[in-house]
């Protein structure tokens, strides 16, 4: 990652190296795709992907999402043995708490198409949900789903492991190298300017989350995304008692036990405003003990060892803005994941190739482009966490 | 013996496990961090940043501009001191 003179010119620039930027990187090359070059602002793990609590599911209310993240599930399940490194991957599964009947119902519809899907998923109630995890307070408690395939898992080596493998095959990555400009000409992209230098490239994929809507601006191009900073602490560590992750869609509660022993989370706050921000609070850190205490009263003694942010890219719809825009030839989206881009990154990074060589997931690429927008064909989501 | 020099207490981080780090190519000190999970424990960082910030610089690492990001609070606080911080409207 030392400072290596830019190339001059490239057949695709990918901006960010994030999970995102490097699976598509590493599947385009994979597929035979040579001269990748991708690019980041900061170092590795900079970005969200070195900021997220590490969840990884396939309880979602929406069937795209339930496919894909069955299939995205699958690749974190081989990853350590394919790409030569640990990820600390661990399948203790998923609980969602309903406190009300409306989300009760909402976690049952949910429940329905997954298991349709072929998931195991399944609703419990509070007698149920205090077998699983004996220490949560359930008393609140309306029903729950639990699938006990999902996971959780540290989510640096994923990026280490990809950047490794992109490296094999060739592919140029320059951390530190922050992007300023996207050079167009008669509506076509042309070339990127960065801070260290110009790249020549006819094609250009930004998968620079939460810096995309910023950066395509440089190009005339308008996303309806926006930054939303998003805030997650770590306690002390302690002795593995919690299985599963758990969420309440109702508050944006999340938490879980990582492999390390600390209790690690984050919680939804609304108060904060739009844009790209690092900053830590102290309300988000009162507001998170109070409804984590809530939910698992003996960590009132445990102690809060660090906190940080990350920046959510947050869509009007919720989902995703991927594949070619429009008005800009050789502009090729890949954000706009609300926070959960670092679980879908494995199989999108692989199925974007694949629509881009191959023109294969026509149906999915057409549903989740930018043109939506400007069509009036809005999309849903109910289960966005955090 | 490298693998004997603990250069972060708390996470028992090694001075061998530095130089397979700056190895692999993280060579600027928040990604050291990130590595090898130094300055993420007890302390987090008050006891070692100076000392492996050094030894990067020695090790031909990029010498770096600032410290590690701080991350609050400064010392480990309950989170049963925290949940009483705000009123039920949520207001601090």
């Amino acid at each position: 990652m030392s400072m290596r003179p830019l190339p001059e010119d490239a057949r695709c620039v990918v901006i960010g190296a994030g999970i995102m930027g490097l699976a598509v990187a590493y599947n385009l090359a994979r597929f035979g795709v040579d001269r990748i070059v991708v690019v980041d602002a900061g170092y590795l793990c900079g970005g969200a992907s070195g900021r997220n609590g590490g969840g990884v599911r396939a309880q979602w209310s929406s069937a795209t999402n339930i496919r894909l993240m069955q299939r995205s599930i699958e690749i974190c399940d081989a990853f350590a043995t394919k790409m030569r490194i640990n990820v600390w991957f661990r399948k203790s599964g998923y609980l969602f708490l309903a406190t009300s009947e409306e989300r009760a119902k909402q976690l049952g519809d949910s429940t329905d198409l997954q298991r349709e899907h072929g998931l195991p998923t399944r609703m419990l109630d509070a007698s149920d949900v205090r077998k699983l995890a004996p220490e949560l307070d359930t008393s609140r408690v309306i029903a729950a789903s639990y699938n006990e395939d999902d996971g959780v898992v540290f989510p640096w080596p994923f990026v280490w492991g990809y950047a490794r493998e992109c490296a094999r095959l060739g592919i140029d990555i320059h951390t530190h190298t922050r992007v300023t400009e996207l050079e167009t000409q008669g509506g076509r992209i042309t070339g990127v300017v960065t801070e260290r230098g110009r790249i020549k490239t006819p094609k250009v994929i930004c998968a620079a989350g939460a810096w995309s809507p910023e950066i395509t601006r440089t190009a005339g191009v308008s996303l309806p995304s926006h930054p939303h900073r998003h805030e997650i602490c770590a306690t002390e560590p302690l002795k593995p008692f919690l299985r599963p992750f758990v969420g309440d869609l109702g508050t944006g509660l999340y938490f879980s036990q990582s492999m390390r022993g600390e209790i690690v989370g984050g919680i939804s706050n609304a108060a904060v405003p739009a844009g790209l921000d690092s900053k830590s609070s102290l309300r988000f850190l009162a507001l998170y003990a109070r409804s984590l205490t809530r939910a698992l009263p003996i960590l009132g003694s445990v102690r809060v060892l660090r906190q940080w942010s990350g920046c959510y890219d947050i869509t009007p719809d919720g989902n995703p803005l991927v594949g070619p825009v429009d008005e800009m030839e050789g502009l090729i989206l890949t954000s706009g994941f609300m926070g959960h881009g670092f679980m879908m990154a494995p199989i999108m990074g692989e199925l974007l190739a694949r629509h881009l060589l191959f023109d294969e997931e026509r149906e999915l690429f057409e549903r989740w482009n930018l043109r939506r927008y400007a069509e009036g064909n809005l999309l849903s989501e109910t289960m966005i966490l955090g | 013996m490298s693998h004997k020099v603990l250069i972060c207490r708390c996470e028992d981080v090694t001075l061998g496990e530095l130089d397979e780090a700056i190895e692999k190519g993280h060579d600027d000190l928040e990604s050291v961090k990130r590595y090898t999970g130094f300055g993420t424990g007890w302390c987090q960082g008050k006891q070692c940043v100076g000392l492996v910030a050094r030894l990067l610089v020695e090790r031909g690492g990029q010498v770096p501009q600032l410290p590690i990001t701080p991350r609050p609070p400064f010392h480990p606080v309950p989170l049963a001191h925290l949940a009483g911080l705000l009123d039920e409207e949520g207001s601090a």
